[in-house]
């Protein structure tokens, strides 16, 4: 692996970032919309009555975020702002910038989406090379490829079905929200019990929402390098199953599985929405969709440029490990 | 009983004296394999016998599907469903194998009874080192040996393939094919086994290389007293590096003779067959078939399952199943012309 390489790859990590931001930038200015309009109007339907001034206020907050120059100067100055690390400021939630809605809905996002996202690819790997070998008891075959039929269930339905039954009928788990009513955040074990508890469901939703994929992708192929050579040669050689399994069957399913993984980092984003929006978390999904409702688009690009950042330098990352999972793989 | 008799006679066909004192490493007795499948029972081994001794070297020789590699799969006792080992014994040494617990089994493969597989180049682990796969063999059956001894031999067994050190930290795809095939020799000597079944070790190679895996195999092979089983079709090879060829048609050993005796007078008439169909440096020009096709072995012919394409078929070949017999000599046949000859010899 040759520091060429990853500048070359870092090149295009920018240009990857730089396109997807000039796409994102272009498409909310295509409707006539003008959020700092809409935000007054709504907040004189709440007064109950319109300032006389109003189109001059409306004016004024405009040329203060620099809505009335033309398109391309506030494309480049958006530009000239991310070099700066400055991501600008909400227009729905001044003084609010986009920076800190981001520092505030991230961790939530990251912890849930991340660790379910992870926990999701661990075990319905192995439950795909499970059902593909052989010697599985057929419980577990059976129980590993019920999570196929799940996988046609949409995550909004698996979502509210899981609230229905499991929060609403059995009261086993709370409906929504990050902790209960009235406890105050502190670093203590019941505040930490009690969050991981309101993420119970949605981690479920999610988890059970991709689980079927990998368990079918992993099956599939764990069918075919069951049949190669080296799985029956290291039989040969009188290795134990679980060397076989572990080191010649796994270590070589997972191969392709690794680049799903790094694609399916993608789909994390759309299921955060959904997922987030249905149980009222506060993560970036939620924040996304309500910036979307109110066509804020400084924090849809804000939003939009970090997930691309974040998923882009995680392909890398993975593309970089890649070859210390298969020895064919060199980056020259 | 009938060990003993075999081995009497094996002892009188060969023609060195010293290695007819060498132990008996293996003995196959009636063994037989079906595969049970939706259009019936196709019985792949019927009845096999075989002997072995150590140090002797013998070529396995049939057509697709007469049963070879099948052979070789039950005496490792891998036949997976919807195969099934029916019947017979398979001894190396003083072990039963079918009488083992599969984890002992699992002990035996590569200890007492080694594999060499047939396509070398699909055979390693494509993401270890070539190193580790001859370790965790190691691993599987020794206890109580030190990493650095079990490196230790596996560079020496890398080196007795005439393989460099180096290639111990190496990974499958930086081999060329024959490279592959002498690390796979390597792994199948790696514990001195007292049988090495070789299945068509060669047949991927050029023929440079396909000469110089076979000297490596005789070297090793001497050297650690192996008897080995080299499966094939190349009788070229077999004339060249073998004691002895055993003929397979349709799941049965019709012949076992030694080399010489089967290239100079073949008895049973696919062997027969087999040899008029050998290009010959006089006669060139026409080659000699065989008529007819390899029976099916889920509807094997009535009787002699080779009778359909023999030019020697009699009326009682269509209707009885001739049993394997010794010949004066030693020689194995399943054959009825050898049938009043084979009396002869009983009385």
């Amino acid at each position: 692996m040759s520091l060429k390489y990853i500048g070359q790859r870092i090149l295009y990590l920018f240009l990857v970032v730089w396109a997807a931001s000039t796409i994102t930038f272009f498409i909310p200015r295509l409707s006539s919309r003008n959020p700092v309009r809409e935000r007054f109007a709504e907040l004189a339907r709440m007064g109950g009555f319109a300032p006389a001034d109003l189109e001059k206020i409306i004016a004024d907050y405009s040329r203060a975020f620099g809505l009335d120059k033309p398109l391309f100067q506030q494309y480049f100055d958006y530009l000239a702002g991310i070099a700066r690390f400055d991501l600008g400021v909400s227009l729905n939630l001044y003084p609010k910038t986009v920076a800190m809605l981001l520092w505030e809905s991230l961790p939530w996002t990251i912890g849930l989406l991340i660790v379910t996202t992870i926990l999701a690819f661990v075990i319905g790997n192995l439950l795909g090379a499970l059902s593909a070998w052989p010697q599985t008891p057929n419980w577990i075959r059976g129980f590993a490829t019920s999570f196929v039929m799940l996988q046609g269930v949409p995550p909004v339905l698996l979502a509210i079905l899981l609230i229905f039954f499991i929060g609403f009928k059995l009261k086993l788990a709370p409906l929504g929200g990050v902790y209960s009513i009235g406890t105050i955040p502190e670093f203590s074990l019941s505040f930490i019990l009690n969050l991981l508890w309101h993420q119970m469901l949605p981690a479920l939703a999610l988890i059970f929402g991709s689980l079927g994929g990998w368990v079918l992708s992993m099956r599939g192929m764990g069918v075919t390098i069951q049949g190669e050579d080296y799985v029956t040669y290291a039989e040969h050689k009188g290795l134990g199953a679980r060397t076989i399994f572990r080191d010649y069957y796994l270590r070589n399913a997972l191969l392709p599985q690794v680049t799903g993984f790094a694609l399916a980092l993608g789909n994390v984003v759309v299921n955060a929405i959904v997922v987030e929006s249905i149980f009222g978390l506060p993560g970036v999904g939620s924040v996304l969709f309500a910036a979307i409702r109110s066509n804020d688009f400084l924090v849809i690009y804000g939003i939009v440029l970090f997930i691309t950042m974040g998923v882009a330098t995680l392909m890398i990352i993975v593309e970089l490990l890649y070859p210390l999972l298969d020895p064919r793989i060199k980056h020259t | 009983m009938t060990t003993t008799t075999q081995a009497a006679a094996t002892q009188a066909a060969t023609t060195q004296a010293a290695q007819s004192e060498r132990e008996t490493v293996l003995t196959v007795t009636d063994l037989v394999v079906s595969y049970y499948t939706d259009a019936g029972r196709a019985k792949a081994l019927d009845k096999v016998n075989l002997t072995l001794k150590a140090g002797e070297k013998i070529g396995l020789v049939g057509e697709s599907g007469s049963g070879k590699s099948t052979m070789a799969l039950a005496m490792m006792r891998m036949i997976k469903a919807p195969g099934r080992i029916e019947a017979g014994n398979v001894v190396v040494g003083d072990i039963d194998l079918m009488s083992l617990s599969d984890k002992d089994m699992l002990q035996a493969r590569l200890s007492q009874i080694a594999y060499i597989p047939q396509g070398a180049m699909n055979s390693l682990n494509p993401v270890t080192r070539i190193g580790s796969q001859l370790v965790d063999a190691m691993k599987a059956h020794t206890k109580d040996v030190s990493k650095e001894e079990m490196k230790e031999r596996a560079i020496a067994a890398l080196e007795s393939v005439e393989l460099k050190p180096e290639v111990f930290k190496m990974y499958a795809h930086e081999l060329s094919g024959g490279m592959k095939q002498r690390v796979c020799i390597a792994i199948g000597i790696l514990l001195e086994p007292k049988v090495i079944i070789a299945d068509e070790p060669t047949s991927a190679l050029d023929v440079v290389t396909q000469r110089q895996v076979m000297e490596t195999i005789n070297r090793i092979q001497e050297q650690i007293g192996a008897a080995v089983i080299l499966i094939g079709h190349d009788m070229g090879l077999m004339a060249q590096s073998m004691d002895k060829v055993a003929v397979m048609y349709a799941g049965r050993l019709v012949e076992v003779s030694t080399v010489r005796e089967m290239f100079t007078d073949p008895k049973h008439p696919y062997s027969q067959a087999l040899i008029r169909s050998l290009p010959k440096l006089e006669e060139k020009g026409v080659f000699e078939g065989i008529p007819g096709m390899a029976p099916s072995l889920l509807r094997l012919p009535n009787g002699c399952a080779f009778h359909p394409r023999c030019r020697d078929v009699m009326d009682h070949c269509k209707t009885t199943r001739p049993e394997n017999q010794v010949l004066t000599g030693g020689r194995r046949v399943t054959c009825h012309l050898y049938a009043e000859e084979n009396e002869k010899a009983v009385a």
